[in-house]
């Protein structure tokens, strides 16, 4: 039969208080601690989801590409892909070697000597990513009767950026000249770019 | 709301005041799931499986998108592609089996709660809608995880989709040209993968909003609880904060555990290793099964042997979809007022009946089609179909319940309150007897 | 609308029953025939391997024995296009090692003369996959008798048991029981296929591959028998098919200790916030013996009747 008595008996706690502000701080600790693990443990558990976009292995593996040089003549150049990404291997004449080696810095835009861009050496060869750097158009020159605009070097189509023998920028919108990438000669005729 | 005396929202600073004058989205999650839901406080722990459900389609959901940056839906890439993830994207591994096992543990979390649903008689008034969306979100769940399956395109993906397909061309007359224009062709390829993926990534989304719906038609009412009865006042219930998110916080701790020790150490245990040959048109598996969560319906499905009026395969076509489709007349099959198993002795007798009914007609399902099998699975089936349509009016019109409690904290303090009433007689708190009590 | 649901399923039942006396009656009139495979398939003989259990690594010396199992005696006919001969540098060659095995694999990658662009093949490099035997399926059973020896690279997750199996299979090769012959001679082993318990139709294709001892001279010394290459071949076509064991194996330990140590914390706050809420439940209602004792005798004392 219910009583008044039995009404007073059910302790109805929303929050239980604890013994005083100390045993609800003691509370409170368990309380926090377990939550915060919880969110370690859930930021844990989003690390794989944000790692596994970077590059995965195979890509990774593709990261460096050997280009045979053995056919290419002097003032021919071949287009390779690395990464992805067009590369110009050109073999450059004594001629064009010249011609940048007697551009004042000054003129230069981007300063850079040719001696710069290329290995010791192996002045004759320059390797640079095909890939202008104004807005990422690949620019003409490389192949048999392409324009090689008015420097004689490469010649972007897209909004006139031209660059010389070094393909080094001289007019147009590009800022910069055309990347160099990490390449080293393997051997006498094999490149190894990346 | 219903309940009087929820805390209502208060903001407590004033960021929070700022945002809640604009957009009342912190009052709502209070009142949803805060300080301010009231929840009866004898809740078990078969009361924590709707919120595991939550947790495994959020699982599913952010895996299945990471892994969605990775996987090609053509028919000669899709298996290569998901060995790519397994053997050369970071991590990759990790997240392909983590969806792979976080599909069985969100079915083995969705059947424990739906069974907490059968015994405890949460699909009564005033809880029908949520009964029914839940059935909404079941179906969801199935064909979103047969189209995930089929994206791996190895052997069973394959003929796991032509013969589910196959269902269809059952039905007479639409039949074939249905199963024709679901496929894109005569039998899975190009188009069936493109658009089963394109499918499999809508869909979760589609059972995310049907579980608000599920959420919001609960919150009307407010929990069932263990004992069946409705929540008179203050003294029944808790806040769900901080009293259930503590006890859902510990409990999901718990089936997480269970969920990397398979996901880590048996990755491959509940799937099928026919599923790592890249699937062949032109060479069957030696037995076809689907992932274990399908299992009951399969062995309903081949429970049907003869053709009596309409060809056996029709039957079991029909049976299948009919035995979840009879779960939504439930709430109309089962009208006894009393809602818990608890107190319905011979109600009980016949659930745990059920309970390993189904086990058995999954373990059929699963094994190779043998006489005893086929012979099993159809006495199960059997017994399912009779459960439901014929053993549950019956039950529920003749049985004698026990007494039920007057309320909720009356059980709960442990018959120091009030005695139990009959059926339909409440005593007036602090007041006279109305009636006779049971004695 | 209960009675046409109810007569629904009575119609699933009588169909049911219909189908169970039938199957019933055929089974003893028409007893289901006993197969040879029934009766002479056996599973798989045990194997144990570094990679096994929750603990499981794998062991770089057997796996490179198995490597060159592979390599001279499998790589043939079977093809192991899933892995990469960079990841060999994962079973312990290093990066010089592995471009030798590349350069010098006796099947070259797919690809076009540079000057003509002819159809024409080209040495390995690190970054390609092993390339298949045959360009083809075609090409593949025109030089096996129709058969297609599948690819190595899942064989272990594809099979039931796969490392057993594999084990088992190349070490299972026998001459057909005599008894077999009496019993089922339908099930005799037909001309090119060979006689192996362990194939689930009991006849295989595929030669017995590894015959005698010493076929292979392995590099570290050990004693190569059947016995050993068929075990180091399975390990290495288990690390084939899933190289990540190891990685999975660890990282799992780690996870599985911060869960438990996360549950038990939570459990503990969870007693915390509960301490002072009442909520046990007597399930079975409080027409409890001892409370209506305790009732009926609270009544009396207040003489109350009735």
């Amino acid at each position: 039969m219910a009583t008044k008595a039995q009404s007073a008996e059910v302790t109805e706690t929303t929050r239980p208080e604890g013994d005083g502000p100390d045993g609800y701080r003691r509370r409170d600790f368990l309380n926090v601690a377990a939550v915060s693990f919880a969110g370690v443990g859930a930021v844990a558990a989003l690390a794989p989801m944000l790692v596994q976009m970077g590059p995965p292995a195979d890509v990774l593996a593709l990261a460096s590409t050997e280009v045979d040089i053995s056919k290419i003549q002097p003032g021919q150049g071949i287009k390779v892909s690395w990464r992805k990404q067009p590369v110009f291997v050109r073999n450059l004449t004594p001629k064009e070697i010249a011609e940048a080696n007697a551009v004042p810095m000054s003129d230069l835009r981007d300063p850079q000597s040719l001696a710069e861009r290329t290995k010791p050496g192996k002045q004759n060869w320059l390797i640079t990513l095909g890939v202008c750097t104004h807005l990422g158009c690949v620019p003409l020159g490389i192949g048999e009767g392409e324009n090689r605009g008015p420097y004689g070097g490469y010649f972007c189509p897209c909004h006139g950026s031209a660059y010389d023998t070094a393909a080094r920028i001289r007019t147009g919108p590009a800022p910069l000249n055309l990347t160099v990438p990490e390449y080293e000669f393997t051997g006498p005729n094999t490149v190894q770019i990346g | 709301m219903s309940f009087s005396w929820a805390k209502p929202y208060e903001p407590k600073n004033s960021f929070t005041r700022w945002i809640d004058d604009r957009l009342p989205l912190p009052r709502l999650v209070y009142g949803a799931i805060g300080g301010g839901y009231p929840v009866p406080r004898n809740l078990n722990y078969f009361w924590n499986f709707g919120v595991l459900a939550g947790l495994f389609l959020t699982i599913q959901i952010i895996t299945g998108i990471v892994l969605a940056m990775w996987y090609f839906s053509s028919v000669d890439g899709a298996f290569n592609s998901v060995e790519h993830i397994m053997r050369d994207v970071n991590a990759g591994w990790l997240i392909r089996y983590a969806h792979m096992n976080g599909a069985s543990f969100f079915f083995i979390v969705t059947y424990i709660h739906i069974f907490r649903g059968l015994y405890y008689g949460s699909y009564k008034a005033p809880r029908e809608l949520v009964w029914m969306l839940g059935l909404v979100i079941y179906l969801l769940m199935m064909a979103t995880a047969f189209m995930g399956y089929v994206l791996p395109w190895g052997q069973m993906s394959y003929w796991g989709a032509q013969v589910i397909t196959g269902f269809f061309s059952a039905f007479p007359l639409i039949g074939e040209p249905m199963r024709v224009w679901l496929l894109g062709g005569y039998a899975p390829d190009q188009a069936a993968l493109t658009r089963f993926f394109s499918l499999h990534y809508l869909l979760p989304f589609v059972i995310a909003a049907v579980t608000i719906l599920h959420i919001w038609a609960l919150h009307i009412p407010g929990s069932n609880n263990p004992t069946g009865v409705d929540v008179k006042d203050e003294r029944d219930t808790l806040p769900f904060h901080p009293f259930y998110t503590a006890k859902d916080g510990w409990f999901a701790g718990l089936v997480l555990l269970v969920y990397a020790l398979v996901t880590f150490f048996a990755p491959n245990y509940l799937g099928h290793p026919d599923n790592y040959i890249p699937a062949n048109p032109l060479a069957t598996p030696a037995h076809i099964v689907p992932e274990w969560y399908f299992w009951p319906f399969y062995a309903i499905l081949r429970a049907f042997t003869v053709d009596f009026i309409l060809p056996a395969k029709l039957w079991g076509v029909l049976a299948m979809f009919f035995s979840i489709l009879l779960l939504f007349f439930l709430p109309w099959l089962d009208k006894s007022p009393v809602r818990s198993g608890s107190y319905r002795p011979v109600f009980k007798r016949f659930f745990w009946l059920l309970v390993a009914d189904v086990i058995l007609l999954g373990w059929a399902g699963g094994s190779e089609a043998t006489p005893i099998v086929v012979a099993v699975s159809q006495i199960a089936s059997a017994y399912y179909f009779l459960h439901f349509l014929v053993i549950l009016p019956i039950v529920s019109a003749l049985e004698k319940p026990l007494p039920l409690p007057n309320s909720i904290s009356a059980s709960v303090l442990h018959g120091e309150a009030e005695e139990a009433a009959p059926i339909g007689q409440t005593k007036r708190r602090g007041g006279s007897v109305a009636t006779a009590t049971a004695e | 609308m209960r009675f046409i649901l109810g007569f629904i399923g009575a119609v699933f039942a009588l169909v049911l029953t219909i189908s169970l006396i039938n199957g019933v009656a055929t089974y003893f009139s028409t007893p289901p025939e006993h197969t040879a495979t029934e009766e002479f398939y056996k599973h798989p003989k045990h194997l144990a391997l570094a990679s096994d259990g929750p603990f499981g690594k794998f062991d770089n010396q057997q796996l490179q024995r198995g490597f060159q199992v592979y390599s001279e005696v499998c790589a043939a006919c079977h093809g192991l296009n899933l892995v990469s001969f960079r990841d060999l540098e994962h079973i312990g060659y290093n990066e010089a090692e592995v471009k030798k095995i590349a350069a010098d694999w006796k099947t070259q990658v797919p690809s076009i003369n540079p000057d003509t662009g002819e159809a024409a093949g080209r040495k390995a490099l690190p970054s390609d996959r092993f390339p298949s035997p045959f360009p083809n399926e075609t090409a593949a059973r025109a030089a096996n008798n129709n058969a297609l020896p599948p690819d190595l690279s899942l064989i272990t997750k594809a099979r039931h048991d796969g490392a057993a199996y594999t084990y088992s299979l190349l070490t299972g090769y026998q001459k057909q029981p005599a008894e077999l012959v009496k019993k089922f001679p339908d099930a005799k082993t037909p001309q090119g296929l060979h006689y192996n318990p362990y194939f689930p139709n009991l006849n295989i294709a595929m030669p017995p591959p590894i015959t005698s001892d010493g076929q292979v001279t392995y590099e570290d010394g050990t004693k190569a028998t059947v016995d050993q290459m068929s075990k180091d071949v399975s390990a290495f076509l288990v690390w084939a098919a899933e190289p990540k064991l190891a990685a999975r194996h660890a990282s799992g330990l780690s996870v599985a200790i911060f869960l438990l140590f996360a549950t038990i914390l939570g459990y503990l706050a969870y007693q915390n916030v509960w301490a002072e809420a009442k909520r046990k439940v007597r399930v079975t209602g409080a027409l409890d013996p001892e409370n209506q004792a305790k009732t009926s005798r609270a009544k009396a004392k207040q003489g109350i009747t009735g």
